[in-house]
């Protein structure tokens, strides 16, 4: 009670504190451009607009990184897979979990004490309509709130110094399968949220609320008409040309389009100059192509639409016609680079498909489209004119109960939602990779609400080499793989990179490692106490740098790799047992701290 | 609480099998296996298993880090035990677990096919089948 009662007090402090800042709150945008440009902070999840997951931070460096060491630790409580990473606001770190989707705001001043603690009640037959565990990718900040995605569809803004709700909205059905999991962004005065459920047959969309009091503004759906999709078929281009009328809905048999998924869960980019954001949509529903005739429009896209409308400028559909399961939803890196010696406003997207596509971002011409892992079979290339890929016939499985062997990546892509870092001075990317390939089986499946509605079954095992990942430096202007890291296990965490000339990123094992951008080398590592999904995070505190990252193992990484995979199939290189990945972690959310000494 | 109840209803169902149906124990396992390939029901319970089930309880029926065993589990679960929990289902909320079982009663993907499931994750239990997709013997 007593506490209570302090809190209160402290509570109406903070509130009065927070309106005092807030002030005329002319812009949720400004503010929260400006905070992504101090280094001393993280204040959004993809550390700032351009999703560069980069920070000027250089205290700790080459030389010194090896001198690193955990200073505090935090258990979330929680043993499911832990996605994303927490925020730094000013003196406050927000740290989430997975189900039950737990938020916390830790005191930085006062040695993590939790200042107050959010916890939803959620029904927990949520839980089994979530795809591939129960992840949540992380909370977002803006105007004094707190935005939290909770699995159960509600998105809900929390007052930042209180943890009160502000206001609570659904965004979705769990009983039709539509969940959430990714990061909320918060552009302008709005907070863009999207949709998990391309294994049950959702009609995938992102949707604009009211940052102050959660009132939807616009909806632009995937898949399906025009005034839902909000294209305009005159002004809205493919590739330079006008997509015309009807892009979607023309593409799918009949109302297939319903259940067409297209979720869209990943991550969203931002450029304020050309008033853009940028996302990319997931798999069409069913994973049986022979099912779903035709291109099956907008899934597998990247889409760049005005914030304040919601209608689209551009789309590239990078999949038609999906046949792997290869989600388009990878972050898009905004990045000034030179691309083939000319200096380009660029996208550069690593897609699950194995391609690294590099667009212009203000007209979607496609530029360069490379291979990232040499594994990669399913096409041969992609042609930039028609954007196009080059697919292998040998790999297609269109036709219904044939088992096709040895397509690379494996459904897990080449990379999922882990998130790459760009790093300005290099000019290159740094990028988590999977290094899995697979056998794929579909079948005939019927379509139940909130059932899953796959329709495919799959064999996964170790690409060419016999490890599971890489960790990789590329040149997206070039399209080349510069330097490339083993790693036994998919390397499932986001990177970071700081002027400290350091990466960072977590192993499947529980390691973070530091690494040389300029070489890749190894600098430093440390076993954390489960499997890190999560992504690196930095920040500075009372002059001093801080690296952290949240452990605890699971997600789509968890399936499979938890329980081994099978072993590999003749003629893709290692044979033999699979080590199982529960040999070297366990559950258990951990939140970790490191800082030179 | 769930664990408990079914652990004590398996002791129970051992006991009635010892006690009365002597012949129940040498009864023909669900599956057919020659030469290491299998009969087309126990191939379509994989195929099946991949569409309704590995999304969570991982390839070929080894679990994940979110849901169990089941090759593990049908050591222990009886038929109707192992048909019971499919059709509706079952939650362990307990110790930060988190664990639901949704109920597939009214799924069709996965109650016409339910034998067939049963019949693939039973000869993946007994050790008589191994990982990966299976061959069948009665089609090429």
């Amino acid at each position: 009670m007593l506490t209570k009662r302090t809190t209160t007090r402290r509570t109406l402090l903070y509130v009065i504190g927070a309106l005092a800042l807030a002030g005329g709150s002319a812009s949720a945008n400004e503010e929260l451009n400006k905070l992504s440009q101090d280094p001393n902070q993280w204040v959004m999840p993809t550390g700032d607009y351009a999703n560069h997951r980069h920070s000027t931070l250089a205290q700790i460096n080459g030389s010194n990184v090896k001198d690193l060491r955990p200073v505090w630790t935090f258990s979330t409580g929680v043993l499911r897979g832990h996605e994303g990473a927490p925020l730094v606001v000013g003196d406050i770190m927000y740290v989430h979990t997975p189900f039950p989707n737990t938020v916390f705001a830790l005191d930085l001043n006062n040695q993590g004490k939790i200042i107050w603690k959010y916890q939803p009640t959620q029904d927990p037959n949520v839980i089994p309509v979530m795809c591939c565990d129960t992840v949540n990718r992380g909370v977002a900040y803006g105007d004094g709130k707190i935005i939290l995605d909770q699995a159960d569809a509600t998105v809900v803004a929390l007052d930042a110094k209180t943890g009160q709700v502000v206001w609570s909205v659904k965004n979705g059905d769990p009983a039709k399968g539509e969940t959430m999991t990714s990061a909320p962004m918060v552009v302008k005065d709005k907070v863009l949220v999207g949709i998990s459920g391309g294994e049950f047959g959702v009609q995938g969309r992102l949707t604009a609320y009211n940052l102050k009091d959660g009132k939807q503004v616009w909806k632009a759906s995937t898949v399906g008409p025009d005034d839902q999709i909000l294209f305009d078929p005159e002004k809205t281009t493919v590739l330079g040309k006008p997509v015309g009328k009807n892009s979607s809905v023309a593409t799918w048999q009949g109302d297939q389009w319903k259940i067409g998924g297209g979720g869209t869960w990943g991550w969203y980019s931002y450029d304020p100059k050309l008033n853009l954001v940028y996302y990319g949509t997931g798999n069409p529903s069913t994973w049986n192509p022979h099912q779903r005739p035709g291109d099956n429009k907008w899934s597998m896209s990247i889409i760049a639409r005005n914030p304040d409308t919601g209608v689209a400028k551009w789309v590239y559909q990078m999949t038609p016609h999906d046949e792997w399961d290869y989600d388009g939803v990878n972050e898009m890196i905004l990045a000034d680079i030179d691309v083939m010696g000319k200096p380009t406003k660029a996208l550069v997207h690593f897609d699950r498909n194995g391609f690294a596509y590099t667009l212009d971002r203000e007209t979607g011409a496609l530029l360069v489209a490379e291979k990232y892992d040499p594994a990669v079979n399913w096409a041969n290339k992609v042609d930039v004119k028609t954007g196009l890929p080059d697919r292998v016939a040998a790999m297609s499985t269109e036709k219904e109960d044939h088992n096709v062997k040895g397509i690379c990546p494996a459904a897990l892509g080449s990379k999922d939602e882990q998130p790459g870092s760009f790093d300005p001075k290099s000019g290159l990317f740094y990028v988590p990779t999977n290094h899995v390939c697979m056998d794929y089986d579909p079948f005939a499946v019927s379509y139940t609400a909130g059932q899953p509605y796959v329709g495919s079954t799959l064999s996964m095992y170790p690409g060419p080499g016999g490890n599971l990942g890489n960790f990789i430096a590329y040149d997206a202007g070039k399209g080349k793989i510069v330097w490339t890291d083993k790693e036994p296990f998919s390397v499932w965490s986001g990177a970071l990179t700081t002027d400290g000339g350091v990466g960072f990123y977590g192993t499947l094992e529980g390691y973070l490692k530091a690494v040389d951008l300029k070489t890749g080398k190894e600098l430093y590592s440390f076993k954390t106490p489960s499997g890190i999904i999560g992504n690196v995070m930095t920040y500075s505190h009372g002059g001093k740098q801080y690296v952290a990252v949240l452990s605890g193992v699971g997600g789509w990484a968890g399936i499979g790799m938890a329980a081994g995979l099978t072993k590999s199939t003749d003629g893709l290189g290692a044979v033999g047992a699979y080590e199982q990945l529960s040999s070297y972690t366990q559950l258990g959310g951990v939140m970790t701290v490191f800082a030179l000494p | 609480m769930v664990l408990r109840f079914s652990a004590r209803s398996g002791v129970a169902a051992i006991g009635f099998f010892v006690l009365c149906t002597t012949p129940a124990l040498a009864e023909d396992p669900p599956y057919t296996i020659k030469d290491g390939k299998v009969e087309i029901h126990v191939y379509n319970g994989y195929r099946r298993y991949g569409d309704g089930c590995m999304r969570c309880h991982g390839p070929d029926g080894a679990g994940s880090s979110y849901a169990p065993d089941l090759t593990a589990s049908l050591k222990r679960l009886s038929e109707d035990q192992f048909k019971e929990t499919v059709i509706n289902g079952r939650q362990n909320l307990a110790n930060g677990q988190d664990k639901v079982m949704p109920a597939f009663g009214t799924v069709p993907d996965v109650v016409n096919y339910l034998d067939d499931i049963y019949a693939y994750l039973k000869a993946r239990s007994d050790g008589k089948l191994p990982r990966g997709r299976p061959e069948r013997y009665d089609d090429n």
